[in-house]
């Protein structure tokens, strides 16, 4: 029976009532009186001298009020990575400055080397044109491969070095690694290439800074999935701008994956512009400066081997990979290859020996940071491929070979050779439900009924698991973060019973707006329509992490049930007052608090109104008001594991793959709304299915962007994607958080690809192709080649 | 974009006359020209809107061919349904939106090597109408990009034979949804013709060989072997080897549904 409010109840997603009618309330939608415009100038050279940026034309032009250049900011901080890594050695990683504006040198194709501010945004335009740079091109490189190579271009000569640092994890691990996998009967090996991706949000990136001289305060609107987080980038390490004088606010933001976690130089910039103006200075990125610029995604090259007994038993993983970076280190971009990366590299499986050795290396392209999912899909996609190639190897069922390696319920909690402890979890569950909500027994027939359509039919299995929630500040801070990952939410409880709840995380299309209510509403026994959730604003909200890495129910919404457990604590005072009875005594139940064992009670309504008007109120032992902050600090990561399967058809004359079948089984522990649950899946499935077979971020070897636009990037469209099956019906709840909820927002995107890869390698086997691998996009193009090898 | 002045004139005449301006631009449905505008890769003095031209509208049967005006949108050719391979082809250019905008004339003006319409303006040996002359298809396409177009000079009407049967088959390029390639056959009382888009650094151009040997026996198994990748395009979304294997696979598709 579907609940009709509070957790568990399907709620409709109240934001979409604005969002789908176009009442959202984006950075671009806002004007504010006397707001000018930004528009940068940017290097279409991926590696160049600057060696002169005359700004003269450019300031004479009409409606020109200010330009820019990297001299600007010569004196300012640098947009730090916000992880410290050690290389294997010991060695401190290499940080070079990334500055608001390229100054010296450009290293990457859209780097901005000058901004013009002008009246109107075609006079600022007109104006960039109109810069004189000289920018000496100097060889630029593209590839990690490329920038490691004897006597490569370096992309910073301060460090004299492309390499960030050569990580081990476990440093510890390598030897007897090495020895088993010497030793072991049977090793499997692949080279795989995690393709690079552009983010595309719907909503492009935007900023607007506006200055106060009367009283020094600055504000910045912008599309950012962390105000909080922007705000210290910007204050404590950019721009210097105190705190208390510096509000950020992100309003409506469509879209981020990952790519608006970051601080970017635009935001500084619109702040610099505006302080020198006395006026708001506007930026919004066209779709060309998207690709460009915003931080990309992925770009891992692997080798991966995995040693087994004969019997399938495994006994170790190796990887070996090279990072690419790009041409600075954005916010998390030392953490993404890594932590979030190398620690899942046992996925779900007991092995006895693990090491992961990963390059960070710089080149002449954009920035690469987290993209949904975050370091866990290229650690999924080796695993789950490298065991699918083992299945093939030792003549055994690619499902019983995983779940013959699958770390049992009584192992739980089970810390695996990379240092991660699993806190629960039933993988033999999920992958039973896999082969329930897939059919996979019904396989055989569809592959029949294919083959006699002239087409291979292939089926293609993994599981999954991902660290979830981030993170324990403690842990975190022993592993080289330089930030905590708390999160924090104040319940504010207006005199006539309605709240308001000020969350630290960012929705931008996760719908919190409908979530953090309904846990309200469940707790308080009242009506979730009475609840208001208030985000991005740093001004209004208290100091919180923001949302990614699918942590914003399991972090922040644990402190918003402790701040309604304050609420509830304090109401039962109240109460119990009114009710001339021991608060020990109150019981909430339905909105109402009631003397136990009694048929004396007051509603919910009126413990509130007598919060806010004290009258016969015992101030000695309360306070007035109702209104609680609580911080919450995870004890352990959660980590939502999976079973997907994808079923494709290739058709061997052009090798084009389409998907006919998809079931993804998920264990998110409890769930608060399935609806909302269901739909991140099916974003997750169509970008990772939109990585497996279309989506490729090329450039060629002079650092030129060749998939600039929808002309050449290839999105997922609806008619590449199919109807999915979504279960998440197997729930192990999380031990630690008070929800016992996991995180679902990532899911899809790192449980699909390999499953959309093992499958077109399936149906070319059984077409008689000797085919181990295709490394995505499994564009037709590829498959075809493949099988004419 | 940059500033640029703008006509709507009503009638053909008046829009030669308005394209006389130096460094003045036609408009059919602006589909390629106005996001290159956006991007300021363009710089025209004017733009010369035609699609207020009455007499340049519409598709209408005469007979053994039909004739479609220069500024009619892709939507109205999917409608007609008088030459159904064309109108089939019409019909999956690109989205509702595109095909409610761009025209036949803009497409054949451009000559994009991916585009669909140079296909079947060649596989159908289609006559293009200017104000100034007819033009052979034959004669019309020179390559990508390039058309027999002098400048100022407009299409006003395409007129396509009726084939005894055609068909047209795009393999789409993942991104774009254009043609990765393209194969329009048709069976005429002439023999056999098959227009290659997509595929050759020349853009649109008939494959010989096919035809030679489908006027011979208008089959599938007809079709000979995969023409030569020397001169194919090798892009992004595909070697030229892989493009030169698409036309021998389409045309023999496109022959099948012919039957």
């Amino acid at each position: 029976m579907p609940k009709d409010g509070g957790i568990g109840a399907s709620s409709k997603r109240r934001e979409d009532v604005r969002f789908l009618t176009g009442q959202g309330n984006y950075t671009d939608d806002i004007n504010q009186q006397g707001q000018t415009y930004a528009v940068f100038a940017r290097s279409n050279v991926a590696n160049g001298v600057i060696k002169s940026v005359d700004t003269s034309a450019a300031e004479a032009m009409p409606g020109v009020l200010a330009v820019f250049t990297g001299e600007d900011f010569v004196e300012v901080g640098g947009n730090p990575a916000g992880w410290y890594i050690e290389s294997r050695d010991g060695t401190p990683m290499k940080e070079p400055k990334r500055p608001v504006l390229a100054h010296g040198k450009a290293r990457h194709v859209g780097d901005a080397y000058a901004a013009v501010i002008a009246e109107t945004l075609e006079q600022a335009r007109d104006a960039a044109e109109a810069i004189d740079a000289d920018i000496e091109e100097l060889q630029a490189v593209a590839t990690a491969e490329a920038a490691l190579a004897e006597g490569a271009t370096l992309v910073h000569d301060e460090i004299e070095t492309n390499m960030v640092f050569d990580w081990g994890w476990i440093e510890d691990n390598r030897a007897a690694t090495d020895e088993a996998i010497k030793n072991a009967p049977h090793v499997t090996t692949l080279e795989l290439v995690n393709n690079r991706l552009v983010p595309n949000a719907m909503e492009p990136r935007a900023s607007i800074g506006d200055y106060k001289p009367g009283t020094g305060d600055y504000t910045l609107h912008t599309t950012s999935q962390n105000p909080h987080l922007t705000r210290l980038l910007i204050s404590a390490f950019v721009m210097g701008i105190p705190e208390n004088k510096l509000t950020v606010i992100a309003p409506d933001v469509g879209g981020g994956f990952g790519s608006k976690i970051y601080h970017y130089g635009e935001e500084a910039l619109v702040l610099a512009a505006a302080k020198k103006l006395g006026r708001p200075v506007k930026w919004t990125a066209d779709r060309s400066e998207s690709f460009l610029t915003d931080a990309h995604g992925r770009d891992h090259v692997t080798k991966i081997e995995l040693a087994t007994e004969e019997d399938g038993t495994f006994i170790a993983i190796r990887t070996e990979t090279l990072a690419n970076v790009g041409a600075y280190l954005s916010n998390f971009a030392t953490v993404t290859p890594t932590f979030l990366h190398g620690t899942l590299m046992a996925g779900n499986y007991t092995v006895p020996h693990v090491y992961v050795n990963l390059k960070a290396v710089l080149t002449n392209t954009a920035p690469v940071d987290a993209y949904r999912g975050a370091g866990r899909p290229e650690a999924t996609y080796s695993i789950e491929r490298v065991i699918d190639k083992c299945a093939r190897e030792l003549n055994m069922d690619p499902i019983a070979l995983r779940r013959k390696n699958f770390i049992k319920p009584d192992q739980f909690p089970y810390t695996t050779p990379v240092a991660l402890e699993y806190d629960i979890g039933d993988y033999d569950a999920v992958m039973d439900k896999l082969e329930e909500i897939g059919d996979l027994a019904g396989f055989a027939k569809r592959r029949a009924d294919s083959e006699a359509r002239g087409k291979l039919r292939g089926l293609g299995v993994n599981s999954y698991i991902e660290a979830c929630g981030i993170a324990p500040s403690n842990l975190v801070g022993v592993l080289g973060a330089r930030v905590g990952l708390y999160d924090a939410a104040t319940v504010r409880v207006n005199a006539t019973g309605s709240l308001a709840v000020m969350v630290g995380a960012h929705s931008h299309g996760q719908g919190h707006e409908t979530a953090f209510p309904q846990v309200v509403a469940d707790m308080l026994g009242i009506d979730e329509g009475q609840i208001e959730i208030v985000h991005g604003d740093t001004s209004k909200i208290p100091f919180g992490m923001g949302t990614y890495g699918s942590r914003s129910l399991a972090v922040c919404g644990s402190a918003v049930v402790k701040a309604t457990e304050k609420i509830i604590n304090k109401a039962k005072k109240i109460a119990a007052h009114m009710l001339e009875a021991s608060d020990a005594d109150i019981e909430l139940k339905d909105g109402q608090f009631t003397v136990a064992g009694t048929d004396k009670s007051v509603a919910w309504g009126e413990v509130a109104l007598k919060a806010y008007v004290p009258h016969q109120f015992p101030i000695e032992d309360i306070e007035p008001g109702l209104e609680e902050t609580a911080f919450y600090d995870p004890a352990n990561f959660t980590y939502p594991s999976g079973a997907y399967a994808c079923e494709v058809e290739v058709d061997p004359e052009t090798g084009k793959v389409t998907i006919e079948r998809f079931a993804a089984a998920d264990d998110f522990g409890n769930v608060i709304n399935p609806m909302i649950v269901e739909g991140q899946v099916h974003g997750g499935l169509g970008q990772g299915i939109g990585q497996a077979l279309l989506e490729n971020c090329t450039y060629d070897s002079d650092g030129q962007l060749l998939s600039a636009s929808y002309m050449d990037y290839a999105m997922p469209r609806a008619d590449d994607v199919p109807f999915y099956s979504v279960d998440h019906s197997s729930q192990t709840p999380c031990t630690h958080n008070p929800l016992g909820v996991k995180g679902c927002g990532e899911a899809g995107a790192i449980g699909s690809p390999p499953s959309v890869v093992n499958a077109v390698v399936d149906a070319l086997q059984s077409g008689g192709h000797d085919v181990s691998h295709i490394d995505m996009p499994v564009s037709p193009s590829r498959v075809w080649a493949a099988m004419n090898k | 974009m940059y500033d640029f002045d703008f006509e709507k004139p009503s009638s053909i005449a008046d829009a030669v006359a308005a394209l006389a301006t130096e460094d003045a631009q036609a408009l059919g449905g602006g589909q390629t020209l106005i996001p290159t505008l956006k991007q300021r890769l363009a710089s025209p003095s004017k733009l010369v809107s035609l699609t207020g031209i009455a007499e340049m509208q519409g598709v209408c049967d005469d007979g053994d061919a039909i004739s479609v005006g220069g500024a009619t949108v892709h939507a109205d050719v999917a409608a007609s349904g008088l030459i159904p391979a064309l109108s089939d082809l019409a019909g999956n250019i690109g989205d509702p939106a595109v095909r409610n905008r761009g025209t036949i004339g803009g497409s054949l003006a451009n000559n994009d090597p991916s585009a669909c319409y140079p296909s079947a303006a060649l596989g159908l040996g289609a006559t293009i109408t200017t104000n100034a002359r007819s033009i052979a298809a034959d004669d019309y396409f020179q390559g990508m990009f390039e058309t027999a177009l002098d400048e100022g000079e407009i299409i006003t009407s395409v007129s396509f034979p009726k084939p005894q049967a055609a068909n047209y088959q795009k393999f789409e390029q993942p991104a774009s949804r254009f043609a990765l390639v393209g194969v329009f056959v048709a069976k005429t009382a002439a023999g056999v013709r098959v227009a290659v888009t997509g595929a050759a650094e020349e853009g649109v151009h008939r494959w010989g060989a096919a035809e030679a040997a489908l006027t011979a026996n208008f089959s599938a198994d007809a079709v000979p072997a995969a023409p030569s990748a020397d001169g194919m395009i090798s892009d992004l979304h595909g070697s030229s080897e892989y493009r030169a294997h698409l036309v021998a696979v389409l045309t023999r598709r496109a022959v099948a549904a012919c039957a």
